[in-house]
């Protein structure tokens, strides 16, 4: 027990991106692992994309800086950030689509540069499209030709990764004809398709009804137990909250934490929240009410953890009926919010100023 | 080598099913109907007229397939971003653009055959035999999928860097270009300055100089071409195709895709 | 980022490559040089098939042929080639295609109608052009004159020389010498002096560079023409008198015959030939002129 709490304690690390937000960083488990590591399966270190800008080129505008980070082995890695963050920048510079201004990166121990680490990758791009007078089928027949596959295994695989993305029905049918989810499933097919240690999924969740989104997350899933290192990028929150073993938060082009889901939005829960029903007749019934907000049928009362009895007596006095109590964390959608309020803020300001 | 025929094989599939099938078909109906009409005409030149109609209008829609389908290829795949998924496979970016470019050219012989087949069924038609120096006109057309393929390479080239139009005005303008210079070099109108002949005179060896492909007053009137011509310019397609696909690669390997 | 290297290479292949492609390219413009004939430079002629063919676009297609026709001229002379055949066909689709294509009649009557080497010489192509031309633009006087051109200058027909001026001189906008010069033709017949005036109105009155080339040339020749007869007369005034003909310009100043060194109209002086006679230098451009414009056929 001892040991467990300097444990906690030595790897508690506060990062603070904010005034009010702590940050922990992996827990013990995944140290552990470090120690007796395998490379990381992907690794950044600086990585930086600028554009020129503007009428004549001169301006710069930075979509991406100084990312350093790394994604290992086995993990399924979150890449979190509003749109316009550096997610989708990040994840094309890792696969060669564009090219780094500054820092370097490397994709299974080999620069992102070599591309014979490609058979062991699998993408989805955004908002993936194909040739649109291929079947599915065909598509995933060519790309399957470039794993030097022979005819009867690529058939084989064929067949199986349309089952595993419920596509083999409309195997035979023109790709111009699928609609959107229906290309989604298709580009992930074609990710899994060759079996790779490391899949990177740029928004595998858009244009997806929650049947698909469902059975993305079961493939995800799929994927982990077989023992893949996935790295996917979303805005959807309780996504990431579900699936990843870690994120990595990034706005404005910059990386602003990375840890496991839970605890980057902190270890301790701020309070309780009280759900109770209550008479406005009955005794001291005024007093708490004025504290509470009315919340259809029901009043709500946030109380920080210590007071929890006391309130629950006091409401108890006043013949109050009790529905729920339930603990308050503060939710990655929160964290989320005041880091982009900051980030317009600061971006606003900056506007303003002309610099 | 075989990844590049992978992406060759499948340009091909797609170009197939996209378009080629329709325009052959028509024109070669378009042809025989021509070659019916120009025998009404004109009395003793069937022959002649049919065959430089005929090719030129192979040499016409070809050229416009090539261009507008070659600079189509690269700036679709990149602007619907099909390209990503097949970039993130082990391919390096001048394979796949070889493998286009071999794609195209594949697609632009099939379409070339079958409209030279439309061709000599005119021929047959109107002449109601074909002889020996008929086969003069497949040097002919050999010729026009020489050109075409050069064509395809430099639409390949400018949808690298500008955008699909500004690719097509450079293309088409290249071409005609090509064509005037190989004029002007046989005028050296005398209203210009010996410093503009020298330098329209460099500019023709410089540029792709298309009029070297221009045989038709030979394959209208039968005769025949020079083998050594056939090598040279073989060779000097392949060469010039090989520089600018060299740059265009090397264009592309650098470029930041959207 | 691929490797730099890739650029470096490319830099150095590219040069090699290019030499390359300039043999070729030299190989190959010999190849169609020795394959290229006559008949190749029009291959449809057939007027009223591309007539047909080219619809609202004939204009167009006209202008294609007429550049065509002064390009084929012009290649031809500097090639220094003096066979014209394919000259009427591009000027008869040209013309057939846009009967209003007035530069083009113009040209043909020029050089359809000059003598070979010079021109194709066809002057009967010349006049059914210029009588297409006058039928199909009524008010275009400047044909007359070409016409009547021709008829004097070419086919020697006075006659019918004056009635092409005269008709001429009856349309608007004419010239006030149409009508002076129609009475001339018929008076005079066969005159230097008239030839000249004719050549003298077109070297002014064209815009074309070729025809104005071409008349300069024509008066000029006609000078000179007039001052070797005049020269000659003084030579056989000097032969008479000195009982053999002159050796030389010089001689003929030394002794009192002439004041000073007669000049041709290029501005080269001109000599004895061995035969006693004046001639033109042969250090003249005017000489290197008279042998292609009157090349004895």
């Amino acid at each position: 027990m001892k040991k467990r709490i300097a444990d906690a304690l030595f790897y508690f690390r506060v990062y603070v991106f904010a005034p009010q937000t702590a940050w922990a960083i992996d827990d013990a488990k995944r140290i552990s692992k470090n120690e007796t590591m395998t490379a990381p399966a992907i690794e950044t270190q600086n990585l930086s994309k600028q554009y020129p800008h503007g009428f004549l080129h001169l301006k710069k505008k930075t979509s991406l800086q100084g990312l350093t980070m790394q994604v290992q082995s086995g993990e399924v890695f979150g890449f979190l950030g509003p749109n316009g963050a550096g997610k989708s920048t990040t994840i094309k510079l890792l696969m060669g689509i564009i090219f780094p201004t500054a820092g370097t990166a490397q994709i299974l121990g080999k620069p992102v540069s070599d591309v014979s680490m490609h058979r062991d990758i699998g993408y989805l791009p955004e908002q993936p499209y194909f040739y649109d007078y291929l079947t599915a089928a065909e598509v995933l027949d060519y790309f399957g030709r470039f794993h030097g596959f022979s005819a009867a295994e690529r058939g084989e695989r064929v067949q199986k990764v349309l089952k595993t993305v419920a596509l083999e029905t409309a195997g035979k049918i023109q790709l111009r004809k699928y609609s959107k989810g229906m290309l989604q499933r298709v580009g992930l097919a074609q990710a899994i398709l060759h079996d790779p240690k490391l899949v990177i999924l740029d928004e595998p969740m858009s244009g997806l009804d929650p049947v698909g989104r469902r059975e993305v997350r079961d493939i995800i899933l799929e994927l982990k137990n077989a023992g893949k290192t996935i790295l996917f990028s979303t805005h959807i929150l309780s996504d990431a909250e579900t699936l990843c073993d870690r994120v990595g938060v990034i706005a404005g082009g910059k990386l602003r934490g990375v840890g496991a889901p839970g605890s980057i939005v902190g270890v301790q829960a701020t309070g309780m929240e009280i759900v109770f029903e209550l008479a406005e007749s009955a005794v001291n019934a005024q007093q708490i009410l004025a504290k509470a907000t009315r919340s259809g049928m029901n009043f709500r009362i946030s109380v920080i953890e210590g007071e929890l009895y006391a309130a629950l007596g006091e409401l108890r006095a006043a013949g109050a009926k009790i529905i729920s109590v339930t603990q308050i964390k503060p939710t990655l959608e929160d964290y989320f919010l005041e880091l982009v309020g900051q980030d317009r803020a600061q971006a606003a300001a900056i506007e303003v100023s002309g610099k | 080598m075989s990844r590049i025929l992978i992406v060759a094989r499948n340009t091909f599939r797609e170009a197939v099913r996209d378009r080629v099938l329709y325009n052959l078909v028509f024109f070669a109906l378009l042809m025989i109907a021509c070659a019916v009409l120009v025998g009404q005409i004109s009395m003793d030149i069937e022959s002649v007229v049919m065959v430089s109609l005929g090719l030129s209008a192979i040499s016409l829609i070809g050229l416009l397939i090539a261009i507008f389908t070659g600079v189509g290829m690269v700036s679709k795949e990149i602007d619907k971003r099909t390209l990503h998924a097949v970039l993130a496979k082990p391919l390096h970016r001048w394979e796949f653009l070889l493998g286009k470019f071999s794609g195209l050219v594949l697609t632009l012989t099939v379409n070339t055959a079958a409209m030279a087949a439309g061709l000599f069924l005119a021929m047959l038609f109107v002449k109601h035999a074909i002889v020996g120096s008929d086969t003069v006109v497949l040097v002919a057309i050999y010729f026009i999928l020489l050109k075409l393929s050069l064509v395809v390479a430099l639409a390949m080239l400018f949808s690298c860097f500008t955008s699909p139009l500004l690719a097509i005005l450079f293309t088409g303008g290249l071409y005609l270009a090509g064509l005037f210079l190989a004029e002007l070099r046989n005028l050296q109108t005398t209203q210009l300055n010996p410093q503009t002949q020298k330098f329209l005179a460099f500019l023709s060896y410089l540029l792709p100089n298309f009029g070297n492909y221009d045989v038709m007053g030979a394959a209208a009137h039968g005769r025949s071409i020079p083998a050594s011509l056939i090598l040279h310019n073989t060779l000097y397609t392949i060469l010039y195709c090989a520089m600018v696909l060299s740059v265009a690669a090397l264009v592309f390997s650098r470029k930041d895709l959207k | 980022m691929p490797a730099k290297s890739a650029a470096w290479a490319l830099l150095l292949v590219l040069p090699v490559g290019f030499a390359g492609v300039w043999r070729l390219q030299r190989h190959v413009n010999i190849e169609r040089e020795a394959m290229h004939q006559e008949q190749d430079e029009v291959l449809v002629r057939s007027p009223r098939l591309m007539k047909m063919m080219t619809l609202e676009y004939s204009p167009l297609i006209a202008d294609i042929y007429w550049t065509r026709a002064v390009q084929y001229y012009g290649g031809k002379r500097l090639g220094q080639d003096t066979n014209l055949e394919s000259l009427w066909p591009l000027l008869d689709v040209a013309t057939t295609l846009d009967p209003n294509l007035l530069p083009a009649y113009r040209f043909g009557a020029t050089f359809l109608g000059e003598p070979e080497p010079r021109g194709a010489g066809r002057p009967d192509l010349a006049v059914k052009l210029l009588e297409r031309g006058m039928q199909a633009n009524p008010d275009a006087w400047r044909l007359n004159q070409d016409l009547g051109n021709i008829y004097y200058l070419e086919l020697k027909d006075f006659p019918k020389a004056g009635q092409a001026y005269l008709d001429g001189s009856k349309k608007p906008g004419a010239a006030s010498w149409m009508k002076i010069m129609a009475a001339r033709f018929l008076e005079k017949g066969d005159s230097r002096e008239i030839a000249s005036l004719l050549w003298a109105e077109v070297l002014e009155s064209s815009n074309d560079q070729t025809i104005k080339e071409n008349a300069r040339i024509n008066l000029e020749l006609l000078k000179s023409d007039e001052d070797i007869d005049q020269l000659n007369e003084i030579t056989v005034r000097f032969s008479r008198k000195v009982g053999r003909p002159p050796r030389s310009i010089r001689e003929m100043i030394q002794a009192g015959f002439i004041g000073g060194e007669p000049q041709d109209p290029a501005g080269h002086p001109y000599v004895i030939g061995a035969d006693g006679t004046a001639a033109i230098s042969e250090k003249s451009p005017l000489f290197k002129e008279k042998s292609v414009y009157r090349k004895p056929l």
